[in-house]
C-alpha cells in the first residue's frame, strides 16, 4: 500500500475503533438507573 | 386509545445490539465500498466522515429524542409520535412514513435476505464448487428467474422468500425479546464472520494474482479505496453520495429508532446509546465491509475489474466464485461466513422494520403481537411477491427507489424540521440530555437546528434535480451562462416522468426489444400504484384512529 493510503486507512480505522470503544466502555461503567427502569432484566422478582 | 405499555426491552446492551442490528445492513458491506469505489477512493471517506458527524449523529439523536418523547403517551409508531409533539394535526399524515418505509422496504429487502439464506445451503452443499466466474454470475440470474430451480425444488426463489418471511414473523410474534434475543445472537457473530473475512482481505496481498490475471492485488484495492484525493472534496457529487451513504446506513428517516426508543423511559440515557449504536454501525462499515468486498476482488480480479464492475451483484455473483479459490473446506467455511454474516446484517434490519406497525396496531386497535405479526408477514408477502416474481421486470428496484430512498429524505427533512423548530430545539434538547450518560457538546444546538436540515434539504433538491450525468460543476456553469439546467434521467422528476425508459422505447427497433421495455413500463407504474395505495391505505388507517382517540377524547383532532 502506498503510505498516504495506510495513513488514512490506519489513522480512520483506528479513530472508530477506540471512539466505538470508548462509548461501549462509558455504557458498560455506569451505573444502572434505580428501579423502574427501561430494562426488565434487572427487575426484581 | 393506548393501551398499558406492555413490553420493555431486557437490558441496556440489548436495546443497543438491537439499535445497532437495526442501522447495520446489507448496505455495509455491499453498498458502502461501491459508493467508495465510484466517488474517487480515498476522497470519499472524509465527506463520509463529515456527514456522520453533522447530518447522521443529530439524526440518530433526533429519533431517539422523538420516539422516547412519544413513548411516555405510550406511542409506539411515528405517525402519533409526532403528533404528540405538535398541536397540528397533518404531521400524524407525514409519521404515516414510518410505516409505509418499513413495509415496503420489508418487501423487498426479505427478498435480498432470502437469496443470503439460500446462499449459505448452496455454500454448505458445494454448488459453486468448479464453476468459473461466468457460471457463479450466471446461477444468480438463474436464481432469479423463479421459474428455472438450481435445487430441484419448484419456485426455489420463491420458498426461500416465505421461509425468510416466516422466520421473520415468528420472531417478531414474541415480541422485543424475540429482537433483542436475535440482535444478541447476530451481531456478535455478524462481527465474528467479518473480523474473518477482514483479516483475509488484509493479508491477501498480491497471492491471488493468476495466469489470466498477474497483476491482481489486494493492495491495488486497499490503495484505491483508501488514498486521499482532496481535490475531490470540492466535487457536490461526492458530497451528495456521502450524505445518501450516511442515510442508509444509519436506518434513518425509517421510523424504526423512534419505535425502538419509545420503550426508554425519560430518566434513561439515549444521548449515549445512540452515539454507542451508530459507531457500532460504522465500525462494521468503515473497518470490516472497506476491508472485504473491494480488496479480496482486486487481490483475484484486479483493481480494473473491480472499477468496471463494482455492484451489489458482486457479492451473489462474484464472491462465491473467489472463495472456491480457498480450497473446497475453507470455500465452504468462507461462503457460510459472508452469506451469514449478510444474512445476520439483514435480519437485525428487517426484524425491526416489522416493529413500527405491531406498534401502531397495538396502540390504536388493541391488537396482540402474535396478531401485528402475522398482519405485517401478511402484508409484506402481498407487497413483496410482486418484486419475487417481476424482479427481472423492475418492481424491486421500484420499491427500493422510491420507498427505500426518496420517502427516506422526505421524512428525515420533515422530522428535523418539526423537532428542531416545531417542537422547538429548547424543547427537543432537553430531552436528549433528560438522563443523559453522555455531555453532548451545545454546538450541536445549533448543527440540529441549522446545518442538519440545510444538509437534508440539499439531499433532497440534489435528487430532485440531479444534473446530467450528475455533473454538478458544468450544471451551475450552463446556468449561469444562460443555458438552463439539464436534468439527469435518475433525477426524481425525470423518473417520475420514466422519461429514460420513453427514450429507450423510441431508440428501440428490435420487436423483442420493444416488448420488454413496454413491459418494463408497466410492471413500474404498476409497482408505483401499489406503492401509493400502501400508503393511502395507512393514512385511511390513521384517520381511523385519530377519529377513535377523538371519540374518546373529544379535545383531539383528527
Amino acid at each position: 500500500m502506498n503510505t498516504s493510503a495506510l495513513i488514512l486507512m490506519v489513522l480512520t480505522q483506528l479513530s472508530v475503533i477506540a471512539i466505538t470503544g470508548y462509548f461501549f466502555y462509558r455504557v458498560f461503567t455506569t451505573p444502572p438507573r434505580p428501579e423502574p427502569d427501561s430494562f426488565s432484566e434487572n427487575d426484581p422478582e | 386509545m393506548s393501551l398499558k405499555q406492555t413490553e420493555s426491552w431486557g437490558t441496556r446492551v440489548g436495546l443497543i445490539l438491537a439499535m445497532a442490528g437495526n442501522a447495520v445492513g446489507l448496505g455495509n458491506f455491499l453498498r458502502f465500498p461501491v459508493q467508495a469505489v465510484n466517488n474517487g477512493g480515498g476522497a470519499f471517506i472524509i465527506p463520509y466522515l463529515v456527514c456522520f458527524l453533522l447530518m447522521g449523529i443529530p439524526l440518530l439523536w433526533i429519533e431517539w429524542s422523538m420516539g422516547r418523547f412519544g413513548g411516555r403517551s405510550n406511542n409506539h409508531s411515528t405517525p402519533f409520535i409526532l403528533d404528540t409533539m405538535t398541536k397540528r394535526s397533518f404531521w400524524k399524515y407525514f409519521g404515516v412514513f414510518g410505516i409505509f418505509t418499513n413495509i415496503a422496504v420489508a418487501a423487498y429487502y426479505c427478498y435480498i435476505e432470502s437469496w443470503t439464506m439460500s446462499y449459505v445451503y448452496h455454500s454448505i452443499v458445494g454448488t459453486f464448487d468448479g464453476l468459473s466466474q461466468t457460471q457463479v454470475a450466471q446461477f444468480f440470474t438463474s436464481y432469479v428467474d423463479i421459474g428455472v430451480s438450481t435445487t430441484g425444488i419448484p419456485y426455489e426463489a420463491v420458498i426461500f422468500y416465505i421461509l425468510c418471511l416466516g422466520l421473520n414473523t415468528w420472531i417478531l410474534s414474541r415480541g422485543l425479546a424475540g429482537v433483542e434475543k436475535a440482535a444478541k445472537i447476530g451481531m456478535p457473530l455478524l462481527i465474528l464472520f467479518g473480523v474473518f473475512l477482514a483479516l483475509r482481505g488484509l493479508t491477501l496481498g498480491t497471492s491471488g494474482a493468476s495466469a489470466e490475471v498477474p497483476t491482481a492485488s489486494a493492495w491495488d484495492g486497499l490503495n484505491f479505496l483508501w488514498t486521499p484525493q482532496f481535490d475531490s472534496l470540492s466535487n457536490p457529487k461526492v458530497w451528495l453520495a456521502a450524505a445518501g451513504q450516511i442515510f442508509f446506513t444509519l436506518s434513518v428517516g425509517m421510523g424504526t429508532i423512534h419505535c425502538y426508543a419509545a420503550y426508554v423511559r425519560s430518566k434513561d440515557d439515549i444521548a449515549l446509546n445512540a452515539v454507542s449504536a451508530g459507531f457500532m454501525n460504522e465500525f462494521v462499515e468503515v473497518v470490516l465491509g472497506s476491508l472485504i468486498v473491494i480488496p479480496i476482488a482486486a487481490g483475484y480480479l484486479g483493481l480494473d475489474w473491480v472499477k468496471e464492475n463494482a455492484g451489489f451483484g458482486m457479492a451473489f455473483q462474484t464472491m462465491p466464485f473467489l472463495f472456491e479459490k480457498w480450497g473446497p473446506v475453507l470455500s465452504a467455511v468462507a461462503g457460510v461466513m459472508w452469506f451469514g454474516l449478510l444474512f445476520f446484517a439483514g435480519i437485525t434490519s428487517s426484524l425491526a422494520m416489522g416493529t413500527p406497525w405491531m406498534g401502531f396496531m397495538r396502540d390504536e386497535f388493541g391488537w396482540g403481537r402474535m396478531k401485528g405479526a402475522l398482519s405485517f408477514g401478511a402484508i409484506v408477502l402481498l407487497l413483496g411477491l410482486p418484486t419475487v416474481i417481476f424482479f427481472q421486470e423492475g418492481v424491486f428496484d421500484e420499491y427500493d427507489y422510491w420507498a427505500g430512498t426518496v420517502a427516506l429524505v422526505v421524512f428525515a427533512l420533515a422530522e428535523t424540521v418539526l423537532f428542531a423548530w416545531v417542537f422547538g430545539m429548547d424543547k427537543g434538547w432537553k430531552e436528549l440530555m433528560s438522563g443523559s450518560d453522555l455531555q453532548v457538546p451545545t454546538i450541536y444546538k445549533f448543527i440540529i437546528k441549522y446545518i442538519t436540515p440545510a444538509m437534508l434539504l440539499v439531499v433532497f433538491l440534489g435528487a430532485l434535480f440531479t444534473p446530467a450525468n450528475n455533473e454538478w460543476t458544468v450544471a451551475f456553469q450552463d446556468l449561469f451562462s444562460g443555458n438552463g439546467w439539464a436534468l439527469d434521467n435518475s433525477s426524481i422528476i425525470k423518473t417520475i416522468a420514466n422519461t429514460g425508459l420513453h427514450q429507450q422505447l423510441a431508440a428501440a427497433t428490435d420487436p423483442a426489444e420493444v416488448t420488454r421495455l413496454t413491459d418494463r413500463l408497466f410492471y413500474t407504474n404498476m409497482a408505483r400504484m401499489i406503492l401509493v395505495l400502501t400508503f393511502a391505505g395507512l393514512s385511511a388507517l390513521v384517520y381511523v384512529a385519530a377519529l377513535r382517540r377523538m371519540k374518546s377524547n373529544p379535545s383531539t383532532v383528527a
